[in-house]
């Protein structure tokens, strides 16, 4: 075993409490373990599950040490949300990656005017040297009637930037519905696959 | 959290959070009775317990009682070990310091989780301290693994010693996943109690036999931790600096340092003076990496080395890689390569706050404590309803401690300065947080006659830390059916007036509203009751959501005064009415999040929020 057979990686994954960031990030732990790395996953939410900003750092290589991606070192970030890709933007590396859901989740601080959200969002991810994936998650979520599909279609998103094959996140996924509900493993299939194929057809804006 | 742990096979290789991989290892030293208070970040530990068989679990009332039923465990021989958060172990500290003299039989081990970097709570204490305090020895996991081996070395080390033993936990280790080799469960008899007053009954002069018993296991606690494979060295390529650390900070400095020389103190109270020393004598300084006081820096300063620490790293906060390299760079004066990032231009984005769920029954609450804020001065709890601070209500005045509420308000009531004497005082407390320690402080205020209203908000679970039983549930750890608190008869029991209690729905809002306006015209004790449950708990009934029909809505922005996070700003606008502007405000309800409580129905006055009768049909 050496460090080219088993690169690191580091992924950083964001969004909003109650979309599934922490489960997808432990699917991408698992995945990894499953195929010979090391993997740390953490989960520090604080008090996020009250529709607060969730994060999960996902580190995998030969042996990970710390827990923590260092800023300006994630090598991806998988947004669920596109002001949180904006908020977290500067965790990426130059030649990194952003896979983004470009849904817009208004908190009611923005919606009381209080603040306000990012006029283009997209165009300020645009504007960074990583590669931009724009994912409309939520649309795709509509039109297979579920909205708890986000995190399912955002990993299928990012699966073919990982080094492993896509169908082995997907058959993880499948494995999980399989245990509590079976009767959600096809929609989840069928969801993975709207993921994979519009980052796959949609090349850096 | 994975509930299935404790199906799997010995020798397998699990990815667990250090809270599961601690859980799995009370399980397999065949620990007997185990305790705890919900806390972040310890929660999960006591919850993962609840599904182990072989052993007793339990939600105690509060840290104190958790301690005290453990310790009660060990007299008889058997293995006992609580959990709690960092502040817990402020509450347990009465007992805490009195087991210390009497030490335990069966093994006793306290995890206590500090939060460092404070996602989740009201400080950032060091529980290292505790152990300087109370004279116990500390264990520091850094990682899952180590966590798990950490738990059989301190009931090893507790019952070679007989002392109750500190397992000092930070975030990073409790909700951090990494892999773990799990093991045999070795099964352990327990001899049962033995009368042994001048050990168990600490009179004074039982107490003072003890004394140098304390002292006399210290020096053989220090002895010991000379020669425990607990504290391990290890010498690097590079020797300019010997770091010696604990915790999670361990791995941060292997992240950034992989050829350093390291001494890792697994056992890190009390210190392995001799070994350290040692150690010294391999490299050209020493630095010591600790979070978050500088404790082993002052020991080794006292003892008359020359240490690097707090000078240069921050004395609050994680140590991350990135904040260590900085400062061992100031430390070497090396400049440090920034990493080359993605962005290019600064934005600033809108900041997204912890809030109340759509529906919470605590929106109600804070709406009205927020209409009548000029006349109110609001002592605050912990729990979700803390969040009643922020906006759009800053309706809370305060919040220190697990039942503070109580006897700040009545302290207030009697100090009452000049501003403050048309004012109502109310105390506002949740269930869960009421049964830990608010049950003293209502008595205290009914006992020395406190013009205070307390508002307790009975959302039938323990909601911030995720949904735990507690007495008032009728729940126990398990599930389980337990006996159920009745709020109104426990007031009406500590000397609150019977028509001065009274249980109202929190969702009925002009009612709600006229309940607090009367109760704090009486300068009495009164105790309002909330009995709706939290919208995350399987009593809680989702019902058909509702829209705002647009030629209706005024724009008066009552439903948006409620704070609810389904129903939202559709547009603003302004009118002029005889000649003066006012502001508008015309709403929409996203239906997706919202449950159909009627909340907002109850105070639209121009019945413009109506249910959706036909919709779209979701699959979950």
């Amino acid at each position: 075993m050496n460090e080219t057979s088993f690169p690191s990686l580091n992924i950083l994954v964001v969004g909003i409490g109650g979309q599934g960031v922490m489960t997808a990030a432990e699917v991408l732990a698992q995945v990894a373990i499953d195929h010979g790395y090391d993997a740390k996953k953490s989960e520090i939410a604080g008090m996020a599950q009250r529709g607060g900003v969730v994060t999960s750092h996902v580190r995998i290589g030969r042996l990970v040490h710390s827990p923590v991606i260092s800023p300006g070192t994630a090598d991806a970030l998988l947004a669920f949300e596109i002001a949180e890709a904006v908020r977290w933007r500067d965790q990426v590396r130059a030649d990194g990656k952003i896979v983004v859901n470009t849904q817009q989740l208004i908190p009611p601080v923005v919606s009381g005017g209080l603040f306000s959200y990012p006029e283009n969002p997209l165009a300020i991810l645009m504007s960074c040297k990583a590669e931009v994936y724009p994912i409309d998650a939520e649309a795709i979520s509509h039109e297979l009637q579920n909205r708890k599909l986000i995190n399912t279609i955002m990993l299928g998103a990012i699966s073919d930037h990982l080094p492993f094959p896509a169908s082995a996140i997907e058959e993880k996924i499948v494995e999980r519905f399989q245990i509590r509900k079976p009767q959600l493993a096809d929609l989840n299939r069928k969801a993975f696959a709207a993921g994979r194929h519009h980052a796959n057809t949609m090349a850096k804006r | 959290m994975n509930m299935t742990i404790n199906a799997q096979k010995a020798g397998s290789r699990l990815l667990l959070s250090g809270n599961e991989a601690i859980a799995r290892a009370v399980w397999e030293s065949s620990v007997r009775v185990c305790s705890g208070y919900p806390g972040t970040p310890a929660t999960e530990i006591l919850e993962c317990l609840a599904f182990y068989p072989d052993l007793y679990s339990e939600w105690s009332v509060n840290e104190k009682v958790a301690l005290e039923v453990a310790f009660g465990a060990t007299m008889t021989g058997a293995r006992a070990f609580c959990a709690m958060k960092h502040v817990g172990l402020n509450v347990a500290s009465d007992p805490l310091m009195t087991i210390t003299l009497t030490g335990v039989i069966g093994g006793l081990v306290i995890a206590v989780a500090d939060d460092v970097g404070m996602s989740s709570s009201q400080n950032e204490q060091d529980s290292r301290y505790w152990g300087r305090f109370a004279h116990l020895p500390v264990i520091e996991p850094y990682d899952s693994q180590s966590a798990y081996n950490c738990i059989k070395s301190a009931f090893e080390l507790s019952e070679r010693f007989e002392t109750p033993v500190l397992l000092r936990l930070t975030t990073r280790v409790c909700h951090v996943k990494s892999l773990v080799t799990i093991g045999l469960r070795q099964e352990k008899d327990n001899p049962g109690f033995k009368l042994n007053s001048s050990r168990w009954v600490m009179v004074p002069n039982n107490a003072r036999r003890r004394v140098p018993l304390q002292f006399e296991r210290d020096r053989k606690l220090k002895e010991f931790s000379e020669n425990s494979d607990l504290n391990s060295v290890e010498i690097g390529k590079d020797k300019s600096i010997g770091f010696i650390t604990s915790g999670p900070a361990y791995l941060h400095l292997k992240e950034i340092a992989p050829d350093a020389s390291i001494l890792r103190l697994g056992l890190s109270h009390p210190l392995p003076i001799e070994k350290i020393k040692d150690f010294s004598k391999h490299v050209e300084r020493l630095v010591i990496v600790e979070e978050t006081e500088p404790l082993i820096e002052a020991e080794l300063r006292a003892e008359g080395l020359s240490v690097l620490g707090k000078d240069f790293l921050p004395r609050f906060g994680e140590l991350t890689p990135d904040i260590l390299k900085k400062s061992i760079n100031q430390i070497l004066e090396k400049n440090a390569a920034e990493p080359k990032i993605s962005s290019v231009t600064g934005t600033d984005v809108f900041p997204r706050p912890p809030t109340l769920c759509a529906a919470c029954p605590h929106l109600g609450i804070y709406q009205a404590l927020s209409a009548m804020r000029n006349k109110v001065i609001i002592m605050g709890d912990i729990g979700c309803y803390t969040l009643g601070a922020g906006h759009p209500w800053n309706a809370l005045d305060s919040c220190i401690s697990m039942g503070a509420s109580m006897g700040m308000a009545l302290g207030i009531d009697k100090a009452r300065g000049k501003s403050d004497t048309k004012k109502a005082i109310l105390a506002v407390i949740g269930d869960s947080t009421f049964l830990h320690m608010g049950i003293q402080g209502l008595l205290n205020i009914v006992y020395n006659q406190g013009n205070i209203t307390i508002l307790i908000l009975d959302n039938r679970t323990t909601g911030m830390t995720g949904g735990q039983n507690h007495p008032g549930t009728g729940r126990n750890a398990h599930g389980e059916e337990a006996p159920r608190v009745d709020f109104a008869q426990l007031t009406a029991a500590l000397g609150v007036k019977k028509d001065r209690i009274k249980v109202v729905d929190s969702y009925n809002l002009p009612f709600l509203f006229q309940i607090i306006r009367d109760e704090i015209r009486i300068s009495e004790p009164s105790v309002i009751i909330t009995n709706r449950p939290c919208t995350l708990i399987e009593q809680f009934e989702r019902l058909l959501p509702h829209q705002v029909l647009e030629d209706k809505c005024t724009g008066c922005g009552n439903c948006i005064d409620i704070g609810c996070p389904a129903i939202t700003v559709r547009e603003h606008a302004q009118e002029e009415i005889d000649g003066e502007m006012f502001d508008l405000t015309f709403a929409a309800i996203d239906s997706n999040a919202c449950t159909g409580c009627k909340m907002c129905v109850s105070i639209c006055g121009s019945e413009a929020i109506t249910p959706i009768v036909e919709m779209a049909r979701n699959p979950l």
